[in-house]
C-alpha cells in the first residue's frame, strides 16, 4: 500500500494548493474581504465626482492607503462617498480629500492631503473639507462665460 | 419497406432523421447523466477510486496546465506591452493580463487542455474496458461500473477542472509579470496595484471558478458518455476518443459565450 499512499498523498497536496490558489485569487487579487470592514471606514462629500467608481484607489501623495468603496446620493443630493482606509493612519480631521485624475485613461481616484489638527479622524467621521472634481465641460464653459462677459464690456 | 424516397420528399425526410437522432442523442445523454449522478451519490463512497482517479486527471495536469499558463502569461504581457505602450498606458498591463486570465482564458484554455490531456484517456479507459469486456466481467459480479469506473472519474474531473484553472490563472499572472516587470522593465507594484484594483471576487473570481467548474462537469458528462457508449472494437474506441476531444471543446467555447452572456463573467 505505499505506492497508494503517496499517490494519496500527492491527490491531497494537489487539492491543497489548488484550493490555496482559489483563495489568492479570491483574497489577494480578487479584494475578498473576509473579515468585514476593519478599516477606517469615512464619508465624503462632493459637488461632483466625475468618472469616480468604486474600488477606486485613495491616496495620500501617490501612495495607495483604500479603496473607494460605496459612491451614493446624500440627503440634500449630492455625491457622497464612504471610503475603506488602513486604519494604522492617523489623520487630523481637517484632512483635505480630493478628487484627482491619473493617467492618460483617465482612471479618477481619491486625494486625501492630511491637515493639521491634533484630534484624529476616527471610523464613521465624515470628512469636511473636500474639492469636486476637475471637469473639463466645465472649465470650458467658465471661459467661455467670461469671454463672453469680457466682450461685451 | 418503401424504397427510400427522391428529391424534395427525400431531403426532408433525412433532415428529419438527422434531427431525431440528435434529439436521440440528447435524450441518451440526459438519462446517461441522471443514472451517473445516482451512482455518484449511492453510497458506499468510492474514496480511493476518487483519490486514484484525481491523481490521473488533476496530479498529471499540473505540469501541461502550469507550462501553458506561464507560456499564456507572457504573452499577454509581451503583446499587451506592446500595444498599451503605444497609448502610454502600458500600466494597465496588471488588469489587462489579469483580466483576461481570469475571466476567460484560464478556465477556457484549462478546460480546452483538461479535454485533450484527461478527458480524451478517459474516454479510451472505458471504451477498452468496454471493449474487452471488462465492464460485464464487473457487471456479472454485481458491481455497477457506473458507481465502481465511471462516476469517480466524473467527479474527479469535476473536481479538479477548477483547482487547475486557478493554477492556470496564478501562472498566466507570475508569466505576465516576468515579461512586464523582470524583461520590460515596468515596476512591479504598478502591475500588481492595476491588477488588484482592476479585479474584483463577486465579479471576476467567483464567475471565474463558476466557469471552471462548469467546463468540468461538462467534460466529465462527455466524456465518460463517449467511453460507455463506444462500440466494442479497437476502431470504435479510437473514434469515440476523437469526439470527446471535438465534442468536449466546442461544447467548453459555447457554453462560454452562454454562461458570460447570461451571467456577465
Amino acid at each position: 500500500m505505499q505506492s497508494n499512499r503517496s499517490r494519496d498523498f500527492a491527490v491531497g497536496l494537489f487539492v491543497l494548493i489548488g484550493l490555496g490558489a482559489i483563495g489568492y485569487l479570491s483574497v489577494k487579487v480578487g479584494g475578498l474581504n473576509y473579515k468585514g470592514p476593519s478599516g477606517l471606514e469615512l464619508h465624503a462629500t462632493f459637488d461632483e465626482i466625475g468618472g469616480l467608481t468604486e474600488r477606486a484607489p485613495v491616496m495620500i501623495s501617490g501612495v495607495k492607503v483604500g479603496q473607494v468603496r460605496r459612491i451614493g446620493l446624500s440627503d440634500d443630493l449630492r455625491a457622497r462617498i464612504t471610503i475603506d482606509i488602513d486604519p494604522d493612519l492617523a489623520l487630523p480631521i481637517d484632512t483635505f480629500a480630493s478628487i484627482r485624475t491619473a493617467g492618460v485613461l483617465g482612471d479618477q481616484f481619491v486625494s486625501l492631503e492630511p491637515g493639521a489638527e491634533e484630534d484624529l479622524l476616527v471610523s464613521g467621521d465624515d470628512l469636511s473639507f473636500t474639492g469636486s472634481a476637475f471637469s473639463i465641460e466645465r472649465l470650458v464653459n467658465r471661459i467661455v462665460t467670461s469671454f463672453e462677459s469680457g466682450g461685451s464690456e | 419497406m418503401e424504397s427510400p424516397a427522391t428529391g424534395v420528399r427525400g431531403a426532408v425526410e433525412r433532415l428529419g432523421a438527422r434531427g431525431s437522432s440528435v434529439i436521440l442523442e440528447f435524450g441518451r445523454m440526459t438519462v446517461f447523466l441522471a443514472a451517473m449522478a445516482r451512482a455518484a451519490l449511492r453510497p458506499p463512497y468510492r474514496l480511493s477510486r476518487l483519490s486514484s482517479e484525481l491523481f490521473e486527471t488533476g496530479v498529471r495536469s499540473l505540469a501541461i496546465v502550469c507550462t501553458s499558463g506561464i507560456a499564456v502569461g507572457m504573452v499577454l504581457g509581451l503583446q499587451g506591452y506592446n500595444t498599451l505602450v503605444r497609448f502610454g498606458a502600458e500600466e494597465s498591463l496588471g488588469s489587462v493580463v489579469g483580466l483576461s486570465l481570469i475571466r476567460e482564458l484560464g478556465p477556457v484554455l484549462t478546460g480546452l487542455l483538461v479535454t485533450g490531456r484527461a478527458g480524451s484517456a478517459m474516454t479510451a479507459e472505458i471504451g477498452m474496458m468496454g471493449a474487452t469486456e471488462q465492464l460485464d466481467g464487473m457487471r456479472t459480479m454485481a458491481v455497477d461500473p457506473l458507481h465502481f469506473v465511471v462516476a469517480p472519474k466524473a467527479v474527479a474531473m469535476s473536481l479538479a477542472m477548477p483547482l487547475l484553472s486557478a493554477l492556470f490563472i496564478l501562472f498566466g499572472i507570475g508569466g505576465g509579470y516576468l515579461v512586464g516587470v523582470a524583461f520590460l522593465g515596468l515596476d512591479g507594484g504598478v502591475y500588481t496595484s492595476g491588477l488588484q484594483a482592476a479585479v474584483d471576487f463577486r465579479e471576476d473570481v467567483a464567475g471565474s471558478v463558476l466557469k471552471a467548474t462548469v467546463f468540468g462537469l461538462l467534460v466529465a458528462w462527455i466524456a465518460t458518455h463517449r467511453g460507455m457508449a463506444a462500440g466494442r472494437s479497437a476502431a470504435a474506441v479510437s473514434h469515440a476518443t476523437t469526439r470527446t476531444v471535438v465534442t468536449g471543446s466546442v461544447a467548453i467555447l459555447l457554453a462560454d459565450y452562454v454562461i458570460t452572456a447570461f451571467w456577465g463573467v
